[in-house]
């Protein structure tokens, strides 16, 4: 292309692609420029987006046109001695369409934060690459991870600026800093709140029922694990929206591990059995 | 379904909130903690929509913080209150308004206590007692049969675990624990929660 420089063929008409004419990449570059900056997404192209929305949905069935949004889930979080816990099932939803069965709710941000996913699965995988950058971008430049009360206030501090613009979320960050183990709940309403025990998501009501009833800060892991995986199995069996696969994950002061990845139909048939046998 | 009070003696003001934080129709926390001190006089409670409340709550302690930075004398309790009330009907008018409901309550040498009762379409009232949220329609009787000028702290501290009382055996929504804090010219002071079960014994 050098040569083409210098002859200043470049700037001729015939060599720019007339597919490529600067009208479009500029429209384009206008959607897309959350690829370049990630707070600068496109807001739904018509005004007042979490009412209107709601009217288009509302009307589905004359205009036939209906978005169904991956939704559903259980997810839950609990501090003990140990460390904190997390449990989720892997089931993302449209309507009543299952969408998939293997989805992963629990993203790793780094070694010693966590945070899971509930409500829009879009909006929640989005933010929560984003708030990954946030938390690499803070690491580089002051030398120290990333604290969770940190990470939970960058991600509460983007859901109150998107507030009412139609987001869904429902996350919590789990992780262990300087002030020991720490479990965050933040919404796409904008709150943040630190605390024990949470759950989140559609099954949230089912999970909560075992989690409470079963839980105590003084539990072994082994036992605490156990908790997790038994309260977001009964939330699978009772919520049509959760199922799939059961992940635990669990995070001590070395960081976390990944304590297990099981089907939810063999966890039915081994408490099924274990029943049986009582 | 959340709950605050407020009430004002001679030279104290006694703040009461509940302790729930609900999402739809479950209850995601026991004890969360809705009076905050803002500085050495001066404290805030704040209900409402849930996000708002921290975030607004916040943006106005930090500014009234860098107010005594810039001056190096804090905002009286009647200047916060009318702070809090400007920066809330500016909001207001905007595409993004804070519903917020709360109570600016502070204690001045000059000025003397001062409770202002401010709601989310930002009227701000300076009140001797008074509640937002549905249990303060319950404890509006309990405060105007129990309040007078000279009333003591431990006075009002038992007129709030009147009233405490009354939501927990009127208002459908379950209101275990209140949050109780006092200011007065000793600064500010949190008192023993009220809870279901200490009102018992």
């Amino acid at each position: 292309m050098a040569l083409a420089e210098i002859c200043k063929i470049s700037n001729a008409s015939y060599m720019r692609p007339t597919a490529w004419a600067t009208d479009d990449v500029n429209e384009l570059k206008s959607y897309a420029s959350n690829f370049e900056n990630p707070y600068t997404l496109a807001a739904p192209p018509f005004a007042n987006p979490v009412e209107n929305l709601n009217k288009i949905q509302a009307n589905a069935d004359k205009t036939g046109i209906k978005i169904e949004f991956d939704h559903g889930t259980t997810t839950l979080g609990f501090k003990f001695k140990g460390g904190v816990i997390l449990a989720v099932d892997s089931r993302a939803t449209g309507g009543q369409y299952i969408g998939s069965q293997s989805m992963k709710k629990i993203v790793e941000i780094n070694d010693f934060l966590l945070g899971t996913l509930a409500g829009g699965a879009a909006d929640c995988v989005y933010w929560d690459r984003v708030l990954s950058k946030e938390c690499r971008l803070h690491e580089l430049r002051n030398k120290e991870r990333i604290s969770v009360a940190a990470a939970s206030k960058i991600m509460a501090n983007i859901a109150h600026e998107y507030k009412g613009m139609g987001l869904s979320m429902g996350m919590m960050l789990a992780g262990y800093d300087k002030r020991g183990p720490g479990l965050y709940y933040v919404d796409s309403e904008g709150s943040r709140t630190a605390g024990n025990l949470f759950s989140v998501g559609s099954g949230s009501i089912f999970a909560y029922g075992v989690l409470d009833s079963g839980y105590d800060y003084n539990l072994e892991d082994e036992a605490a694990q156990e908790l997790g995986r038994r309260a977001i199995y009964h939330a699978t069996h009772r919520d049509a929206y959760s199922g799939g696969i059961i992940r635990v994950y669990h995070m001590t002061k070395n960081g976390f591990k990944v304590i297990s990845n099981e089907d939810c139909e063999m966890l039915h048939y081994k408490y099924q059995a274990e029943k049986a046998a009582q | 379904m959340e709950t605050l009070l407020g009430i004002k003696g001679r030279d104290f003001v006694m703040l009461a909130a509940d302790t729930t934080h609900a999402r739809s129709i479950v209850v995601m926390k026991h004890d969360q903690n809705k009076i905050h001190q803002v500085s050495d006089n001066l404290m805030i409670s704040t209900m409402g929509e849930s996000g708002d409340t921290e975030q607004f709550t916040e943006f106005i302690s930090k500014n009234i913080a860098l107010y005594k930075m810039r001056n190096g004398y804090d905002l009286s309790p009647r200047s916060a209150a009318h702070f809090t009330r400007k920066n809330l009907a500016e909001y207001l008018r905007s595409r993004t308004p804070y519903q917020v409901f709360m109570f600016v309550a502070g204690y001045d040498a000059q000025e003397g206590p001062e409770l202002v009762f401010i709601d989310y379409l930002a009227n701000a009232k300076a009140l001797n007692h008074g509640g937002h949220g549905y249990g303060s329609m319950f404890t509006a009787s309990i405060f105007d049969r129990y309040w007078h000028p000279n009333i003591t702290q431990d006075e009002a501290y038992e007129v709030l675990k009147k009233c405490v009382q009354e939501i927990q055996k009127r208002l459908i929504v379950n209101l275990n624990n209140f949050n109780v804090m006092v200011v007065d010219p000793n600064g500010v002071k949190k008192l023993d929660t009220i809870m279901a079960s200490s009102l018992a014994a």
